[in-house]
């Protein structure tokens, strides 16, 4: 294994994550909520209208975060490689998977791990090592 | 309708962190991912932080019978560690892998106008309604099934 030092960003990464887990922890205190973005998304469906609405609410939040960020500084690179073909794959496995999990990588993750929660260790074991394997795969097996 | 403003604010902070983490740029969650090749190991302190923050908000808030908007906690209770959850979990990661998006970052990129993230956005949507259409239909044969039985 050899670490691309150049593009290692530890302190913007180490900032970028407390500020997650700040949301996390404001979420929990103030609306009781654990920050699992697959599951405030998907739980849209099916949902009550008083349900529907800090859903709603706090995805537009994330959906307005470049724009907020636009105003006081210019928008990091956001580099996509994946073709379409890859991107709808990719979309159906994410939206499937987490469903089924019950989380991603902020539920169980962030949220999840945090909590010291058995069942989300397990979901991380497993979404972390299919990750690596299948960027294994694409790139040095089958490229 | 506080509830709903701190919901949209805390979004709001959600996402600015995705940002200046790095995780709205799938390039940078492959070069995590990719352990193979030139090793970027940003994310792992990402992560790192994320979690030592969010276990002083569980350790201490996790307990509480109410929050301060609303008058319950909306906890998850389940605890079993099933076929679901192992499958589901690997087909997610498998995803993630394919084009370095996982939920909350692809909202990020959709929110700057990227349209890759549109095509994921809608291809993830497309995928958890699948599980819901799914869902829903077993929930009815079981209790289709039942019913006779009364």
């Amino acid at each position: 294994m050899t670490i691309d030092w150049a593009h290692f960003t530890p302190w913007s990464a180490l900032a970028g994550g407390l500020l997650i887990g700040l949301a996390a922890t404001l979420l929990l205190l103030l609306n009781g909520r654990v920050a699992g973005i697959s599951g405030i998304v998907g739980g849209m469906l099916g949902a009550t209208d008083g349900e529907r609405l800090w859903r709603l609410a706090f995805i537009a939040g994330v959906l307005a975060a470049p724009l907020a960020w636009g105003i006081f500084a210019a928008l990091p690179e956001m580099r996509i490689d994946a073709g379409y073909p890859g991107l709808v794959i990719a979309g159906l496995l994410v939206g499937i998977g987490t469903r089924y999990a019950g989380g991603c990588t902020s539920g169980h993750g962030v949220c999840g791990l945090a909590r010291l929660s058995l069942r989300s260790l397990a979901a991380t074991a497993c979404f972390m090592p299919a990750g690596f394997v299948t960027v294994y795969l694409m790139r040095h097996l089958f490229a | 309708m506080t509830s709903a403003l701190s919901a949209l604010l805390v979004g709001l902070l959600f996402g600015v962190g995705l940002i200046l983490a790095g995780m709205a740029n799938p390039a940078k969650v492959l070069a995590f991912l990719d352990l193979a090749g030139p090793w970027d190991p940003s994310l792992a302190l990402v992560m790192a932080g994320a979690i030592a923050v969010a276990w002083f908000g569980f350790h201490f808030g996790g307990k509480r019978r109410s929050s301060l908007l609303e008058s319950s906690m909306h906890l998850p209770a389940r605890t079993q560690i099933d076929r679901r959850l192992i499958l589901g979990s690997l087909a997610f990661g498998a995803g993630w892998g394919i084009a370095g998006f996982c939920p909350g970052p692809a909202l990020v990129a959709l929110g700057s106008g990227e349209s890759k993230a549109v095509i994921f956005v809608l291809s993830m949507l497309g995928g958890m309604a699948i599980h819901w259409f799914i869902e829903r239909r077993s929930r009815e044969s079981k209790h289709e099934v039942r019913q006779p039985a009364r």
